[in-house]
């Protein structure tokens, strides 16, 4: 008996608050006066008994909303969650027209979303509950032992100050759920759906198809899976190379307008920091203009006569994947070029000042002082770099759309990162479960690498810890 | 030592040098932008750089009404720009000062999800957004860009949070003492301390809908009366467009990008402060 009781103790310190949830609800249940135990069948009547009258109100009506909600709302969609809904349209004879016109029975798409919207008001009101059976509760106790019940009022001021956080975050949670989680949720489900170009609601019905999708995609024999091998690996060069040739040049072009005896430095980075001023769809579009095959830049190298016929700067498929590097040069220098500027601001003058009393030269001291210094304080930014590399939909977009489009690739062209893809998949194919798999496999990407970074920094943390 | 100046002077033409070049190669596009807008002859693409006749027929075109709506496209996105920016600044601030100042149970674990819900690509949830304004017939309308545009924006607060982990602490310590509520402490002490974050995130925030294409498209669709101008633009340079309309997109891309560059240029310094916040303490 005794050791029982002793395994059972353990775990509760860990999951505190959940026990005491359940405390809680079994306290009431056992020792709770008749209003208490009534507050499991009428929400708020146990703080309505205590003269807590308007939130015994509010969460009587919160209970009555959800009863409604339940009959007109949940009812009709949450059962069909299984399916997804079997029967697209159906005949019906309209006595007026004398014809049979097509009725929606089930949409897919709908029911989906309506039940997981149905799933959240579940959840919310399981809350509300839980919360008005623990403040009846407390309002009992308090009673017992002759502690003052707060009134209404104070459980508003309290709002404005120790649960402040509640205040500030309710808004800005509700939108994040409704236009980000929601959406999430959802598009993460359609991954395990067959909601592609053929399953179109509202003429069919979609329907669960476990992992198939997932297994499509990283068969490796199916033309969609061979298009996301070669989509991954140019995902992976362009981040690498993107990320690493805007860090270098920048670093070395704020370098140089941060040498001793150049002068108008302020001028010389304002006309390069003005370029992000400028909307990038723009500026890329201006670009993209100019390097057309009967643009500016092609017209300019005939007329020296240094190229006899137009090159195809963005519609064959590696001088496209150049370029389009290129030109990410252009957008990007200006932002490496303002933050290194101000971390070679930051480093003492007195290393530099040594180091050329012992005759070390300018490479080196690049080498010794330099780019350590920069380096360690970049780390964090070159990661978010290399994720936002992954993730980077405008320089393609708006360059190439994707293109040149080869016949090798599933709806993909040969300049199509992840996410250009995915946007082609969703809005210009509607192909939403193979779209929703490449998202996920985004998320595990840049997850992993976060991961791995997180790591370093960690372990480069320690370090420094040790050295101080 | 004469040696040395020499070099020096040698090695610092150079640089001024390639500067020069460098400064050419970024300003080109722009320049070449702001000399079509003023460019009289029609046609996307032209042999020479310098337009044959100048004038500002372009942007007197802008005005007439025809298959594009520039005024109104103009008014669209100021409309938008204006209330997100309102409503975006006010969450990142809520947000933030949440995450940097009070403790809560739940704080931990909410900051974890942000972080996994920012790995996801934005665009893979975009059309369940389009699916969601649709089942409440708000699609093809201004209210519900500037929603979308407002609702995401507490999920990036870690510059502002990283600038109020800058404030210290006794401040609102002693305030508290005095007996003054959280809520106190967050209007009256450390926002009026924070006016470097606040213009930045204003200035982020408002910019957005000026820059943001993707989301327009899929939920204004063919919807030309509620389009934004970036949006607008693009339309402009579609193939069936571009020989027509491409002096006028250049027109009109000037006219948006100079609010926005003198916005910027005006705040830059808190810009710089925003983007390097967390990487420039050293």
């Amino acid at each position: 008996m005794m050791i029982k009781s002793q395994i059972i103790e353990t775990p509760k310190r860990k999951t505190g608050s959940f026990n005491n949830l359940f405390k809680t609800i079994g306290k009431s249940l056992s020792y709770g006066d008749w209003a208490t135990k009534l507050t499991f069948f009428i929400m708020g009547f146990g703080c309505f008994c205590k003269k807590q009258f308007a939130k015994g109100i509010l969460y009587f009506l919160s209970q009555v909303a959800f009863i409604f909600i339940c009959i007109f709302f949940i009812s009709k969609f949450l059962p069909n969650f299984g399916s997804l809904g079997t029967v697209p349209m159906k005949k019906v004879w309209d006595e007026i027209e004398q014809v049979y016109i097509n009725v929606q029975v089930d949409n897919s798409m709908l029911i989906l979303l309506y039940s997981l919207i149905s799933i959240l008001i579940i959840l919310v009101f399981a809350f509300l509950y839980l919360s008005s059976l623990k403040s009846a509760w407390t309002a009992q106790e308090n009673i017992k032992n002759g502690i003052k019940n707060k009134t209404f009022l104070q459980d508003i001021k309290a709002l404005l100050d120790e649960k402040y956080h509640t205040t500030l975050l309710s808004l800005p949670s509700i939108g994040v759920i409704i236009f980000t989680v929601l959406p999430l949720i959802y598009m993460i489900l359609i991954g395990f759906t067959n909601f592609d170009s053929d399953h179109q609601p509202p003429a069919h019905v979609f329907d669960w198809v476990g992992l198939d999708n997932f297994k499509t995609l990283l068969s490796g024999s199916a033309p969609i899976s061979k298009t996301f091998g070669k989509v991954l690996l140019w995902t992976l060069v362009w981040a690498v190379f993107a990320t690493f040739s805007n860090y270098f040049l920048g670093m070395f072009l704020a370098m140089i307008i941060n040498k001793k005896g150049i002068k108008l430095k302020k001028f010389w980075r304002t006309m390069f920091v003005i370029t992000i001023a400028v909307p990038q769809f723009v500026s890329l579009l201006t670009i993209s203009r100019m390097l057309a095959e009967t643009g500016l830049i092609n017209t300019w190298l005939e007329a020296l006569n240094i190229i006899e016929k137009p090159l195809p700067f963005l519609t064959q498929g590696w001088l496209a994947r150049i370029v389009i590097i290129i030109v990410n040069i252009w957008v990007g220098i200006p932002y490496t070029l303002l933050i290194v500027t101000g971390i070679l601001m930051n480093i003492p003058q007195t290393l530099y000042d040594s180091a050329r009393i012992d005759g070390a030269s300018a490479f080196k001291m690049f080498i010794k002082i330099t780019f350590p210094y920069v380096f360690f304080v970049t780390a964090p930014y070159l990661l978010t770099q290399f994720i936002g590399n992954i993730n980077n939909f405008n320089v393609i977009f708006y360059m190439t759309g994707g293109g040149p489009a080869s016949l090798n690739y599933f709806q993909a062209g040969e300049t199509d990162l992840l996410i250009t893809w995915l946007y082609d998949l969703t809005v210009t194919f509607s192909d939403y479960n193979i779209a929703s798999v490449i998202g996920i496999m985004v998320f595990v990407i840049c997850a992993g690498f976060s991961l791995i970074a997180y790591n370093l920094t960690a372990s480069a943390k320690r370090e420094e810890d040790y050295q101080a | 030592m004469m040696n040395m100046k020499v070099k020096n002077r040698i090695s610092n033409t150079v640089i001024y040098i390639f500067l020069s070049i460098m400064v050419i190669i970024w300003l080109l596009p722009i320049a070449w932008l702001v000399l079509c807008s003023l460019r009289e002859e029609a046609g996307a693409d032209l042999s020479y750089f310098i337009p044959k006749t100048w004038s500002f027929k372009n942007y007197i075109d802008l005005t007439k009404t025809d298959t594009f709506f520039f005024p109104r496209w103009f008014g669209n996105t100021l409309f938008v720009a204006v209330f997100s920016c309102i409503l975006s600044s006010l969450y990142v601030l809520m947000v933030s000062y949440t995450f940097s100042r009070l403790r809560f149970k739940i704080r931990r674990p909410l900051m974890n999800l942000v972080l996994i819900l920012g790995m996801f690509p934005g665009f893979m949830s975009m059309i369940a957004v389009y699916y969601i304004l649709k089942a409440v017939n708000m699609t093809q309308s201004l209210l519900a860009l500037i929603l979308v545009y407002s609702s995401g924006a507490g999920l990036s607060y870690y510059v502002a949070k990283g600038f109020f982990d800058t404030i210290p602490k006794n401040m609102d310590e002693a305030a508290r003492i005095d007996g003054a509520s959280q809520n106190q402490v967050f209007w009256k002490i450390v926002l009026p301390l924070s006016k470097p974050i606040i213009l930045y995130t204003i200035l982020t925030s408002f910019m957005a809908p000026w820059m943001d294409f993707i989301f327009v498209s899929v939920i204004m669709k063919d919807n030309y009366q509620n389009y934004t101008v970036a949006l607008g633009l693009y339309r402009m340079l579609e193939r069936e467009n571009m020989n027509t309309y491409f002096t006028k997109f250049c027109a009109s891309s000037v006219l948006v990008a100079i609010p926005i560059t003198a916005l910027f240029i005006s705040m830059q310094k808190f810009y710089i402060e925003g983007v390097t916040g967390g990487s420039v303490k050293g």
